[in-house]
């Protein structure tokens, strides 16, 4: 009993550790709850190409605020908001197929990223942390913008709850209920933009899908309505991100990498044990 | 932002409740409605009878304000039916994910946010109300139930409750009986009955001529124009049958009646039916 304590405690001695923590919980809730639309509205490619695409953005924000936290994440932001604007009307109209389009910009926007970052002396490490985070090396000011962006999404998302709801269920009777269903369409993926931004330096550009896929995959198959669903999905998140910090301290792998293979794992673990209750 | 509620035009008392005029849909340059006009008076209830492919949920969400009309016009209460939201579109099953995480009065409850505003949560009362609208369909023993564990019958009458929920003037019914079973069939049939009195205008999609004629005030027979509106006997003869369902379509007189012989239907292969 006292080991355990003791391990579950030691980390903590470290500033950083808790950061990191903090920060783990925070992208685990926030991404959780918003992942459940990502997942029931088949949107996981938007959602993976819509990470990737803001690396330029990330890429413009590291190079002119030289390692400073505000321009990154308003650069990113900017970014994310317009490319999931872009995809959006893409998706509404287009000559291609929707999928052909969206993999056009994101391995297009994901290139000119790489690009702008290797101008940077430090290219390697730099993109690293940016595809695959950097929670050990959260700051306080990262924790303060993560959770005004996730605090602010949690906000629009509860306030809208209803409305969106009806827009993933059945478009036709938002429509036919007036709601505005384009306007709450692109509201939902700037939702989405603005989540990944909160999340960036936990879990990097190129994990980021499976914090908003892998945990609400998971509370789908445990639960019956959507409020629980959301609640369990940040559950397992939040708690994703603390076990996989912990693991990544003691066994020394790299930490984004560590929460995501906890959050497959659980899937994993539920999916077998759920296989029974099939889709009734 | 003005939720729908506040500008939600009031029905003139002298206007037809659905009245379509010259009505033609376009996609691109496939023509799916053709310079159909016709009025319907509160409470009728019409069976929209045509091959598939002849523009019946096309007809719908124009009526619906789903979508906007080429040439030609709807009005509904003698306004746009854009600004109503009295009108209620119950979907084909096929157009609906089932295993999306809610239960049957989560998705009834759906039809209030209509009338609940922005920022507003459902009241006590929209819960009565959805309850309710439950028992109008007698499904208020499944109101905790996932929707993916209803039968094809109770996922329709679900969204009937819905459209009641909503206060629905008009429904469109898309395909509402197909994937029922005959107890099911009765069981809608004895809602429409219900939905008579209330003077709710019904407009359902099918595929059954003896029921069309049987169970209905109005038949209407569509293939991208309107090729007959009115009482069956009127409507389905011969000529007209076969206009409608022109090489896919053999009439056979036999003891009984005339027996309509189709493969146009959803299922695509030699549907008999019976007219007599």
């Amino acid at each position: 009993m006292a080991e355990w304590w003791d391990l579950l405690v030691q980390p903590l001695q470290y500033p950083f550790m808790v950061r990191a923590l903090l920060a783990a919980i925070l992208v685990g809730m926030v991404c959780g709850i918003v992942g459940c639309f990502v997942v029931l509205r088949g949107m996981a490619f938007f959602g993976d190409a819509l990470s990737h695409s803001i690396l330029p953005g990330i890429a413009i924000g590291y190079l002119l605020g030289n390692g400073g936290r505000g321009p990154l994440f308003l650069w990113a932001m900017g970014t994310a908001v317009l490319v999931a604007l872009f995809i959006g009307a893409i998706a509404q109209s287009g000559r291609l197929k929707e999928d052909t389009s969206i993999g056009i910009i994101f391995a297009g926007m994901f290139a000119l990223g790489v690009a702008l970052i290797s101008t940077s002396r430090s290219y390697s490490v730099d993109l690293i942390h940016f595809l695959f985070g950097d929670v050990l090396g959260v700051a306080w000011s990262d924790l303060i913008w993560s959770s005004i962006l996730g605090g602010g999404v949690l906000l629009v998302l509860l306030a809208f709850y209803k409305e969106f709801v009806i827009i993933a269920f059945d478009e036709t009777l938002a429509r036919t209920l007036r709601l505005p269903t384009r306007r709450l369409y692109y509201g939902l993926l700037i939702l989405i933009a603005v989540t990944i931004v909160s999340a960036l330096q936990t879990v990097g550009v190129a994990l980021m899908l499976a914090m908003l896929v892998t945990p609400p995959a998971t509370a789908f198959l445990l639960t019956r309505r959507l409020p629980v669903m959301m609640a369990v999905s940040a559950g397992i998140g939040a708690l994703g991100g603390v076990v996989g910090l912990y693991l990544s301290y003691y066994i020394g792998v790299a930490s984004g990498a560590a929460m995501v293979l906890v959050c497959t794992a659980a899937f994993i673990v539920v999916l077998l044990f759920s296989k029974r209750r099939g889709h009734t | 932002m003005p939720h729908p509620t506040d500008r939600e035009p009031v029905h003139e008392p002298k206007a037809p409740i659905v009245s379509v005029d010259q009505l033609t849909i376009k996609y691109g340059s496939a023509l799916a409605v053709d310079q159909v006009t016709f009025a319907l008076q509160q409470g009728d209830q019409v069976a929209v009878i045509g091959p598939n492919g002849a523009g019946k949920s096309t007809l719908f969400k124009a009526i619906a304000g789903i979508l906007s009309p080429t040439t030609g016009f709807v009005q509904i209460g003698g306004s746009q039916p854009m600004q109503h939201i009295c009108i209620a579109y119950i979907p084909q099953r096929s157009q609906i994910d089932w295993s999306f995480p809610v239960t049957v009065a989560d998705a009834v409850l759906m039809g209030r946010v209509g009338r609940l505003g922005w920022l507003r949560r459902p009241r006590a009362e929209d819960r009565d109300f959805v309850q309710t609208c439950l028992r109008h369909v007698r499904m208020d023993g499944l109101a905790n139930r996932r929707i993916d564990a209803l039968s094809g019958g109770e996922q329709q009458r679900m969204f009937i409750a819905r459209a009641l929920a909503q206060e629905a003037e008009v429904m469109l019914m898309d395909e509402v009986m197909s994937a029922c079973d005959v107890p099911s069939q009765e069981e809608i049939y004895r809602i429409l009955a219900m939905l008579k009195e209330q003077q709710v205008t019904i407009m359902v999609s099918t595929h059954d001529l003896d029921d069309a004629a049987a169970r209905y005030d109005q038949v209407m027979l569509l293939n991208r124009q309107l090729i007959g509106f009115g009482s069956a006997t009127d409507v389905f003869t011969p000529e007209k049958l076969k206009q409608a369902y022109g090489g896919h379509l053999r009439l056979v007189q036999t003891a009984q009646g005339l027996m309509v012989l189709s493969d146009a239907t959803c299922c695509g292969g030699g549907e008999g039916h019976q007219h007599g």
